[in-house]
């Protein structure tokens, strides 16, 4: 069975045509699919309408089969599906990485000890321990990058959206990048332009051609 | 104010933790923000000049006892005064009482003179504190501990959010300007350059208003509900008590001088 469906969705910004038409797709535990396509297709929209920051004008969002309508559906939905956002400014708000890390943990409801546990494990697994109490906006574009995965990463989801996840990256982070992706058990969706490392973490791709979602 | 930080510095510094603050710094930072509350609003009450002097050399003694630069801070110090001079220098001449000597006219009494001393030590005696016991502190650790004081949660997620941004707006304007100054845009007294400062803040604002819009669909992303849960946990140390205990004493001790001098 499919962990998350989209089903036929549509979606038009106010005042403006249609982005999304009738889209659909499905994604299996562990599957890794990617979403290429034009600027201003649609990409970022689609995810924003999985996680519920958006909602469809028609169609239906499932996790598990079943559909997401209210706000509540939508926060099991982001316990489960982790977003990391294109610009890491926007997601790193706290004004520590640990703290950062801790943040989505928190809201979970695990106490402190746990939570404290969860953001130590979680660094030594991206091997940032070093980057514990640092400031988060005195990081460096790709420490910001690794801190935003492990910030999402911290909330043990069982999907990745990761929108241009190598934006402003470096070869050497982008390479770091791959190796921790293709180390995790997640499923992934993941938006790029880059079709390097499209071919190394996500093969399978899909293009978003006149509103809907076509294998590539 | 950035005129008050010299130029190479940033807004914010890094992790209070380089601040240092010598035995000021050992401190427990509610206990601080405790004891600078209790000692301003002690200083404000008293009137007596002689005891406000007094104030003003604890303010001193808490300066030596943080690693600040002292020059520096009483730099600052001196700018706040820089603000309350005119009031000051207005004081004689607005206060009743025996004249000193006549301006124009308009007499300058003693009763003026003596008021104007009063407000300007028990200023400098209160900033100074301010300075030293607060200024030290990391600005994330005074949200903490303004949190755990029971301050409004707003407003403490408010100063942290102006902790984390302030930084990422100051490069928003300097990436703005410079992409000016790349254009030739020098400020002169005309309509193109009232224009163009305009379109410059109105630019910051939409980009600032759509940055807490994708913010907030981030928080949304990882859970968030309207209530954030701060992480750090403060345990007093038995320096705090001792320090607590001796900050206490010491306003009793101006307070009985002062009333000391009022009653004899």
């Amino acid at each position: 069975m499919s962990l998350l469906e989209l089903d036929k969705v549509s979606f038009a910004y106010p005042g403006h045509a249609p982005v999304l038409n009738e889209a659909s797709l499905s994604l299996a535990p562990g599957e890794r699919i990617s979403i290429t396509g034009p600027n201003g297709v649609g990409k970022s929209t689609l995810l924003r309408i999985i996680v519920g920051l958006l909602f469809p004008d028609r169609g239906q969002v499932k996790l598990d089969g079943k559909v997401c309508t209210s706000e509540r559906d939508f926060t099991e939905m982001r316990r489960r599906v982790g977003m990391v956002f294109q610009d890491a400014d926007d997601q790193l708000f706290c004004p520590t990485v640990a703290e950062d890390i801790a943040f989505g943990p928190l809201n979970l409801g695990k106490s402190r000890d746990e939570v404290l546990d969860i953001v130590n494990d979680v660094l030594t697994r991206l091997k940032l321990m070093h980057l514990r109490d640092r400031v988060t906006h005195k990081l460096s574009g790709g420490e910001k990058r690794l801190v935003t995965l492990a910030t999402v990463l911290a909330m043990d989801p069982d999907v990745l959206l990761l929108d241009e996840p190598t934006n402003a990256l470096d070869v050497e982070n982008e390479a770091r990048l791959v190796e921790i992706l293709n180390g995790l058990p997640q499923a992934i969706i993941l938006v790029t332009h880059n079709p390097q490392f499209r071919d190394k973490v996500a093969p399978k791709g899909y293009g978003l051609v006149a509103g809907q979602l076509q294998p590539v | 104010m950035g005129h008050v930080l010299s130029s190479g510095e940033k807004t914010l510094s890094e992790t209070g933790a380089s601040l240092g603050g010598g035995r000021i710094g050992m401190l427990d930072a509610r206990i601080r923000i405790v004891v600078t509350m209790a000692f301003a609003i002690t200083v404000v009450g008293l009137s007596q000049i002689p005891v406000l002097i007094l104030a003003l050399c604890v303010s001193l003694f808490l300066l030596t006892q943080s690693n600040l630069p002292a020059r520096r801070t009483l730099k600052r110090m001196a700018m706040m005064d820089g603000f309350i001079f005119f009031m000051l220098g207005l004081m004689p001449f607005t206060t009743p009482g025996e004249a000193m000597f006549t301006v124009f006219g308009f007499p300058a009494t003693w009763e003026g003179l003596f008021l104007a001393i009063e407000i300007g030590l028990t200023a400098n005696a209160v900033v100074l504190a301010v300075l030293t016991l607060l200024g030290t502190l990391e600005p994330v650790a005074l949200g903490h501990a303004l949190y755990a004081l029971k301050c409004p949660e707003r407003l403490v997620h408010l100063l942290m959010f102006t902790i984390r941004y302030i930084e990422v707006l100051r490069e928003e304007y300097l990436r703005l300007r410079t992409s000016m100054k790349m254009r030739c845009f020098q400020p002169r007294t005309n309509w193109h350059t009232y224009r163009s400062y305009g379109y410059l803040v109105g630019m910051m604002l939409v980009r600032a208003v759509e940055r807490s819009e994708r913010i907030l669909g981030a928080m949304k992303c990882r859970g968030f509900t309207g209530r954030i849960i701060l992480l750090e946990q403060f345990r007093l140390s038995r320096y705090d008590h001792i320090f607590a205990t001796c900050a206490a004493l010491v306003m009793l001790l101006l307070i009985g001088l002062e009333l000391s001098h009022v009653f004899a």
